[in-house]
């Protein structure tokens, strides 16, 4: 074919992973001995379309694997055959088996074929016909698949109305005639009398015979495009000695390939594969409708100010006045669609979930119900891809430590199936997502014992049952007493909090002995962009992360409250909030409101406390691209990043949990 | 012909270094470190760092890190005047490149030194501490110290931080 297609691959390969995860997805909800043919139908289109893809594409191994596959499915949405959780289990092994060979195609390296073929032995054991399946092993393992010495019968009778879907069978005889030396030869009985004939559809049928050693494969490569819309038959010429491969052959070729041929997997349905680790994403039509439509006003503000700037006159100031208020408008109308484009729902992250609990509790001899909730939650796309392995330690964690062996849970008068939550919402600027078991929960006693034996906590230390809960989080720590392939070598959870630190999120436990534990975990909507409070200390003007801010106030000297030893509050509709002052917090020796009722308190909350930041004075509301600070220096305490002003100067973001971190250390 | 080819060798060997001054004293980096020279402006303060770290400068739209020498090595603070420069160095570390900028009095030269005449820096004399230091170098009886920028952002001050925090 003169097209290159390699530059097709990529689309492919993400085509096929989705497809792969709607299989997945489909197969784990398929309702045991009473399936949805709907159900089914989804799945087996996935498969038709990964199998037409890498046909074309020339990727015959998964071509071969997915048909088997498909054979299956095929069985199952008839009808003929029943959807039983041993036939399940194997198709979803096939789909694991299916990704590893498209990884391996993707960066071209070899396959394990031994799996390949223990699979499809598997694969042909359920469907039971081994000899048609047999075939295709050989097919897939030596991918040469079966040649004939001689030649080629074709029979090929394509369908009336072959030619509506632009294929010319002329060109497929052609293509043929490149291959080796053919005699065609022509049924006309079909061909109606010329009053009769309808130009567009095709009454001819051909048998070919086609001479050479030319491969199968190669063969049906030419009537790739056609297969379903035709009556192919594909017979060796038959030298001396018999092959016996002629009929599995032909069935092979006829293997009619029923509907669903031109009703491709849903697509556009703004998915994209989780894990394909790709750099592409898919963007539903209207975002970019609006996008585009943003652009054009974006357009028409900035021709109008440069024609009022051409001869500007003060009687124009309105004018221009309004002008920039639009530009604003806009500005930020396109940031906010452009940022929309990069939200993705975290159900891309979610998704892989149902599997990995069906897998490690059977592995694990346990019965857990996996709750999901909020998937379509949406979040930025690089945390999505960022938050996947914090998320599936932690759920593991659950699994392994938090869920205990059914006869355990009826001793200790639970359900005997364990649960696990999933649960996912937007909560003020961020993103929560938290996992919860109704396990065992973290023993105080173990880890206290552990902590001690570890050197990470002084022999006596009088720890409250949260500060326990948080050692866990401490490197080189794991109570596991063996150590499973599941979890247990102790570098997790500090490396689930340093890697969630490091997206600007925050990891909690809260925990019960004997009832389960809760892992909440808290990201920023998006690494780039936030909305601030510009405020002034000084010298110094600091941008305060509007979503922490509660209000903002000046107080009165009847309001505020000194306690001995513990600072000042001050009472604010019946509720004392402690007061801290960010110029002694920061160290700055010029602030100007030496007073409480020179400056302004601006209320801020972090972990659900409110708190009294001091400063000088508000400045205004702005929005800040977000620049990081760690990368020409490092963290710095109290401080979240830097941004850079309308005048170029840089200013420094608050981070306000770690601020008032610092403020009860002070 | 030989003595020819020697000299041009040599000239291939040598090493070009941008020399500027610390109070009465003479420094060297590698040219190939320097991104720009530029006048010192103001900085933004970062709150809690040790007093060298001056503060953090924009430079065209990344946030850099600006240390003044004199405090890290010691000497006496000045006020800055107008040949008070800003040398804006990259820093290769562990983690990959950074861009540091330095403040130093005035920016003298450009020496070409071969180094072969680089000598090991003794352990007194100057008032920098020899983990900074490449090596020494006389230029015209005047001795320049050469100095491994690599190390001028490092853990002691890390430490300090710490420290501070703890």
């Amino acid at each position: 074919m003169s097209v290159d297609l390699e530059q097709f691959h990529q689309v492919f390969f993400e085509e096929s992973f989705e497809g792969l995860d709607i299989m997945e997805t489909g197969l784990m909800e398929l309702d045991l001995g009473a399936a949805n043919s709907e159900d089914i139908n989804t799945i087996f289109r996935a498969a038709h379309s990964i199998k037409g893809g890498s046909g074309t594409f020339g990727f015959q191994g998964i071509a071969d694997f997915t048909h088997v596959m498909e054979t299956l499915l095929d069985e199952m949405r008839d009808g003929r055959r029943q959807v039983t959780r041993e036939a399940v289990d194997s198709l979803l092994k096939s789909v694991d088996i299916l990704r590893m060979m498209m990884n391996c195609e993707q960066d071209k390296s070899d396959p394990d074929t031994d799996t390949i073929k223990r699979q499809l032995t598997e694969l042909e054991a359920i469907l039971g016909t081994s000899s048609g399946g047999g075939e295709v092993a050989a097919e897939t393992t030596s991918s040469s698949s079966t040649s004939s010495g001689a030649g080629w019968n074709i029979v090929f009778e394509p369908d009336a109305n072959m030619m509506l879907t632009g294929n010319d069978p002329l060109r497929i005889i052609r293509e043929l005639a490149e291959l080796g030396e053919i005699e065609v030869n022509t049924h006309q009985e079909k061909l109606p009398v010329f009053s009769a004939l309808e130009p567009e559809n095709c009454y001819l049928s051909w048998d070919i015979i086609l001479h050479g050693d030319i491969a199968e494969s190669v063969i049906k490569d030419v009537f790739l495009w056609v297969e379903d819309e035709c009556k192919l038959t594909l017979t060796p010429i038959v030298n001396e000695s018999a092959q016996p491969v002629a009929e599995e052959a032909k069935s092979e070729a006829t293997q009619p390939v029923k509907a669903a041929a031109t009703t491709k997997a849903p697509a556009g349905d703004n998915k994209k594969a989780a894990n394909a680790g790709s750099s592409s994403i898919r963007v539903s039509i209207d975002k970019i409708d609006d996008l585009i439509n943003m652009v054009g006003e974006l357009v028409i503000t900035q021709s109008m100010l440069s024609l009022l700037g051409e001869d500007f006159t003060m009687e124009n100031l309105e004018k221009l006045q309004d002008g920039l208020g639009q530009l604003e408008r806009h500005t930020r109308e396109m940031q906010e669609s452009v940022m929309m484009i990069r939200m993705l729902p975290i159900s891309f992250s979610f998704s892989r979930f149902p599997r990995l609990v069906r897998d490690l509790s059977t592995q694990m001899g346990k019965k857990i119900d996996l709750v999901m909730s909020g998937e379509n939650t949406e979040i930025d796309k690089t945390l999505i891809e960022k938050i996947g392995d914090p998320l599936v330690h932690l759920v593991r964690n659950s699994l392994d430590h938090g869920i205990e062996m059914p006869a355990d849970r009826i001793a200790a008068g639970k359900n005997e199936t364990g649960t696990i939550n999933l649960n996912a919402y937007h909560k003020g600027g961020n993103i929560v997502i938290e996992i919860t078991d109704d396990g065992k929960g973290i023993d105080p006693d173990a880890v206290l014992n552990k902590a001690i034996e570890k050197g990470l906590v002084p022999p006596g230390a009088n720890l409250s049952n949260q500060q326990i809960n948080e050692l866990i989080f401490q490197a080189g720590f794991s109570t596991a007493k063996e150590i499973t392939d599941v979890s247990g070598r102790g570098v997790g959870m500090d490396v689930v909090r340093k890697n969630i630190a490091s997206l600007g999120g925050a990891v909690e436990i809260q925990s019960e002995f004997g009832k389960g534990s809760t892992f909440t975990i808290r990201l920023p909507l998006t690494l780039a962009i936030l909305d601030g409070q510009t405020v002034i200390v000084g010298d110094e003007i600091y941008i305060i992360p509007l979503v922490s801010i509660v209000e903002s106030i000046q107080i009165n000297s009847d309001m505020i409250n000194k306690v001995a030893g513990k600072g000042e509050t001050f009472k604010l509709r019946d509720e004392y909030i402690p007061i801290v002052r960010l110029s002694s917090v920061f160290g700055i020796e010029n602030a100007k409101a030496k007073e409480l009722e020179d400056g302004l308190l601006v209320v801020v909350e972090a972990d659900r406390k409110p708190c009294g930041l001091f400063i000088d004075d508000l400045l205004g509301q702005q929005q800040v691209v977000i620049k990081s600070l760690e990368q020409n220096y490092h963290r710095v305490d109290g401080v979240s990043g830097a941004t850079i002003l309308g005048d170029g100067s840089v200013a420094l973001i608050l981070d306000i949990p770690g601020l008032l971190r610092m403020s009860v250390k002070h | 012909m030989n003595a020819e080819n020697d000299s041009i060798n040599h000239d291939e060997d040598q090493t070009q270094f941008l020399s500027f001054t610390l109070g009465d004293e003479d420094y060297g980096v590698n040219i190939l470190r320097v991104q720009e020279i530029r006048g010192w402006e103001e900085v933004r303060e970062i709150p809690k760092t040790p007093d060298y770290i001056k503060g953090v400068l924009n430079l065209r739209n990344t946030v850099v890190p600006i240390i003044d020498l004199r405090i890290r090595f010691g000497f006496e603070k000045v006020e800055y005047i107008p040949t008070t420069v800003i040398i804006v160095l990259s820093v290769e570390k562990d983690d990959g490149s950074h861009v540091m900028g330095v403040v130093v009095d005035a920016v003298s030269d450009v020496l070409n030194i071969d180094p072969d005449n680089i000598k090991d820096a003794p352990n007194f004399g100057a008032k920098v501490n020899t983990k900074f230091m490449n090596g020494m170098v006389m230029v015209d009886e005047r001795m320049v110290i050469l100095l491994n920028v690599d190390k001028l952002l490092e853990q002691d001050e890390l430490a300090a931080i710490e420290n501070m925090s703890s």
